[in-house]
């Protein structure tokens, strides 16, 4: 029996505007350490929206909510950062690199911000991580400069820096191109594999769901397999 | 650690909007600039007004005022004492203009600890005889070293030397403008009655100039020993003793003091001279008012240049926040741009400040009523710099304290899922 890392206990979410509708109902499931899995389903079945409760960052859901056999539902703010910052990983659609600070700084900031190891501490790891998804030599440009493939894998780089419990995706590949998409998917693989990181992604991208361990479908608020 | 990331990630923000954050640097430093000249002046400018009057008027004037007798036969009277005396037409005594005991009340003084220094005169008027016309005038007669110290004589003498009052025999300071009526020149000699009958003649060693026309008309000093000889007077003779205080807003609490001990009139400062007060209070007030306004206008382009920050930086604040920062840094990082704007225009504000006051110190300022001055009057006190920049702080803090509430609150699922 493998570890449960996240478990999400009977998540209800309603949209209240303009009027009330039931976006998730009833969602319970857990993923377990090291699984790679996709969650599917059509535009507007909710599963962006899953996403978002099990990132912490949405709080507006009735449920309870487990990351790493702790409860997250009903804790304050700042400690749902400190969660944020130090049990998850996120990969968005768009990258959100802040393009004041160079490829490195971006990737350091959560590392810097978890303030656990010293500055030269989490800058070799940051270094560390570009190392293992191929892009070292960008570590000094500015995200304006590099392309979009490699823009997402900086931000992939970033979601790895604190060594968290579980990565999420929102549609990573959704932006790319078919090359790229390959290639980001390929990390995400090698991540699985090699260093036994649990992955959570968001897809519509049929192709890319079958290639993972384990694929969570969604259809209007209820998963339907998993 | 984490004060230090934060510091860094507001300065890669302001840095990276480096235009932006140098006009809102520039509005607080022109504010600071006009704050700490306009205040350096008007109160460069308050002090030499006020120092027109107050520089020379005692803090406490101690004399014996010529006035009737409060103490009349009849209220001593056993059989009329408890009744109501109308005394009508009662004249003034032939009593001594003199203070009585001048020298041992000389003596308590100086030993008194909130007394700076005590300087004795003998007023006498007299006429000027300049051809067939007498001309009415006063003469001071003083001491002129303790007159230099307490009330800055030396500063008004014009022409000639103070210091000769003491050196030269039967000497005399004109007022420039009594001067110019009986057309005496330093070194001459001048003709003059007292009240008494008696003609003296006086030599001329400087004229002075208050910058008040009709003073210089009638006034002119001497040492005191001439006037006690113009009166045939003993050295003991004093008619007043201006007292000097180290704290001036004790004089009215002391003269009344001493009207108790020394039987006699003292008057104080502030009764004598109060409009001054009033003139340099509301002057005061209007420069403040006019500075602050400055900063509070400053504020307001600080404020509108955070908030177009936060527009633009939404998707940093969002990644900032789902990458584990919390509201409260958030608030910080904005709230330290808004101080670091306000301190480094502030500091600007206070060095472009000061430049600009030594620049109106420059600037020629010739008057015959301001005998002293010849330059624009500045007054670089360090309290002005302290409050301009504890404004300025305190200014941008709460021009960015709304911009920056509202980054803390933007919530990053919204933005994210909006693109």
């Amino acid at each position: 029996m493998s570890e449960v890392i996240l478990e999400a206990k009977g998540i209800n979410k309603n949209f209240h505007d303009p009027i009330t509708i039931r976006v998730l109902s009833n969602i319970s499931f857990s993923i377990n350490k090291g699984e790679f899995v996709s969650v599917i389903g059509k535009s507007g079945c909710g599963k962006s929206t899953l996403l978002y409760i099990l990132s912490t960052m949405d709080t507006d859901y009735e449920g309870e909510l487990l990351i790493d056999d702790k409860l997250v539902t009903g804790q304050k703010p700042v400690k749902l950062a400190q969660i944020r910052n130090e049990n998850i990983g996120f990969v968005f659609q768009f990258h959100y690199l802040l393009n004041e600070f160079s490829v490195l700084q971006n990737i350091m900031l959560p590392g810097l911000k978890l303030n656990k190891y010293s500055q030269k501490q989490v800058e070799q790891n940051a270094y560390d991580k570009l190392k293992i998804l191929g892009i070292d030599h960008l570590a000094h440009k500015k995200p304006t400069l590099i392309s979009g493939g490699e823009k997402q894998r900086v931000a992939i780089a970033r979601a790895m820096i604190n060594d968290p419990d579980i990565i999420m995706g929102d549609e990573p590949t959704g932006n790319l191109d078919k090359k790229n998409s390959e290639i980001v998917f390929e990390l995400f693989q090698k991540l699985a594999n090699e260093f036994n990181q649990t992955l959570l992604i968001v897809t519509h991208d049929q192709e890319f769901a079958g290639k993972t361990n384990r694929i969570i479908e969604m259809e209007d608020g209820k998963i339907i397999r998993h | 650690m984490n004060s230090k990331l934060l510091y860094n990630i507001a300065k890669s923000l302001l840095l990276a909007r480096l235009r932006q954050t140098l006009v809102a640097a520039l509005g607080v430093t022109f504010g600071i600039t006009m704050f700490i000249a306009l205040l350096s002046f008007m109160s460069g400018l308050n002090s030499t007004l006020d120092g027109l009057i107050l520089n020379r008027t005692p803090h406490v004037r101690l004399f014996n005022e010529i006035k009737q007798n409060q103490d009349q036969p009849v209220l001593s009277a056993e059989e009329y004492k408890n009744s109501y005396n109308f005394i009508q037409s009662v004249k003034a005594s032939s009593a001594r203009q003199e203070i009585y005991n001048s020298s041992g009340i000389n003596q308590f003084l100086q030993s008194d600890e909130r007394v700076l220094g005590v300087a004795p005169r003998v007023n006498t008027q007299v006429f000027f005889n300049a051809g067939a016309i007498d001309i009415t005038g006063m003469i001071h007669g003083m001491e002129v070293d303790a007159e230099t110290r307490l009330f800055h004589f030396n500063d008004y003498v014009v022409e000639g030397s103070a210091r000769d009052l003491r050196q030269v025999a039967n000497s005399i300071i004109l007022g420039k403008a009594l001067a110019e009526i009986i057309l005496a020149n330093v070194g001459d000699v001048v003709q003059v009655t007292t009240a008494a009958g008696d003609r003296f003649s006086l030599k001329v060693v400087g004229f002075f100039q208050s910058g008040i026309q009709d003073y210089d008309k009638v006034q002119s000093y001497a040492s005191v020993t001439t006037v006690q000889k113009l009166l045939g007077k003993p050295a003991n003779y004093i008619t007043e003793l201006h007292v000097k205080l180290h704290d001036i807003n004790s004089a009215p609490a002391v003269a009344q003091e001493y009207r108790t001990i020394f039987d006699a009139s003292a008057e104080d400062v502030q009764t004598a001279n109060s409009q001054f007060e009033t003139g340099s209070f509301i002057r005061t007030l209007i420069s403040y008012s006019v500075g602050i306004t400055l900063l509070i206008v400053a504020g307001f382009g600080i404020y509108n240049i955070l908030n177009m920050m936060i527009y633009e930086k939404m998707d940093a604040i969002a990644i900032l926040k789902a990458t584990g920062f919390s509201g409260s840094d958030v608030r910080r990082i904005f709230l330290m741009i808004a101080l670091s704007i306000g301190f480094f225009g502030g500091l600007a504000g206070l060095f472009f400040g000061y430049v600009l006051s030594l620049l109106i110190d420059q600037i020629p300022f010739v008057t015959a009523a301001l005998p002293t001055i010849k330059t624009y009057p500045v007054n670089y006190n360090p309290v002005f710099y302290f409050i301009a920049i504890t404004f300025s702080l305190i200014t941008t803090y709460l021009a960015g304290l709304f911009p920056a509430r509202k980054a803390s609150k933007v919530d990053p699922v919204v933005i994210i899922r909006g693109k």
